[in-house]
């Protein structure tokens, strides 16, 4: 663990980068995060990203299937907008832990 | 974990020559787990595999209720293989196996390769198990990109920081 500042604030984070409380997140620390992924958040990221947070901190574990479930966007939209390995990149962007499930 | 991450693992070919559902399940899960980790994701199925991307069958995989050592009763005990001969009962074993994948929301093989093709995966078939089975590329999900030989199936998997894993 150790801190960082994000958007003029310093938070904690994990060794991969994840905030280690969510009650930290910002929009700003969002956009900074995304930054470091090469992503530039559009109100879509926005959209997904309160999503992965709302659904999280209500304790229910994220899989690439729930978001393509989700109404916002399809599983393949989802790639598209956090290339490569969008639900670790979105949960990271989100302030949420790293994911844990296997499907 | 220092040589790991020197060393990622770019890109994976997975083989399915099985029909089993817990072959079939095995070669997706970790088809699907390395596209959500932005892997470079190939599956190649083969002989009874290609029943997992058969349409006709896909739907209706089963496990093996006779010689399976794994197989337990309900309650732990170890299942008698005289008794998986008996007609009805294998499809009952599958029939709970699916159900209790079902509880615990594991998509289904149509899902899976869904799952697998809209991240970036290609789902490819063995040329010669297709003749040798009389099918042709209109009897496959739409998912499965092309039929292929082995020598292609070399020429997908090369490149640095690749794997292949055969189920």
């Amino acid at each position: 663990m150790s801190e960082k500042v994000y958007a003029g604030k310093s938070v904690t984070v994990t060794e991969d980068g994840y905030l280690t409380d969510p009650n930290q997140w910002t929009k700003d620390i969002a956009v900074e995060i995304a930054r470091e992924e090469g992503i530039t958040l559009s109100p879509k990221h926005f959209e997904v990203i309160e999503f992965i947070r709302d659904k999280t901190l209500k304790g229910e574990v994220m899989t690439i299937r729930t978001i393509g479930k989700s109404g916002i966007i399809d599983t393949k939209g989802f790639y598209e907008l956090f290339p490569g390995a969008p639900l670790k990149k979105a949960s990271r962007i989100a302030g949420v832990s790293k994911p844990t499930s296997c499907v | 974990m220092a040589g790991t991450i020197d060393h990622p693992i770019k890109k994976v070919l997975i083989i399915c020559a099985k029909a089993n559902i817990e072959d079939v399940y095995a070669a997706l899960v970790m088809a699907n787990g390395a596209v959500m980790e932005g892997i470079e994701t190939k599956m190649f199925f083969t002989f009874f595999g290609l029943d997992a991307i058969t349409k006709k069958s896909m739907k209706k995989l089963h496990t093996s209720a006779v010689g399976n050592p794994g197989l337990k009763m309900p309650g732990g005990l170890p299942f008698p293989t005289l008794l998986g001969i008996l007609p009805g009962v294998e499809a009952g074993v599958s029939a709970m196996m699916k159900s209790q994948m079902e509880k615990l929301d594991i998509p289904t093989v149509e899902e899976f390769l869904e799952l697998i093709t809209a991240g970036g995966g290609e789902i490819y078939a063995c040329k010669l198990a297709v003749d040798m089975f009389g099918l042709k590329k209109e009897d496959f999900s739409e998912h499965v990109k092309d039929i292929i030989t082995v020598g292609q199936l070399y020429e997908l998997a090369a490149g640095e920081g690749s794997q292949i894993i055969f189920t």
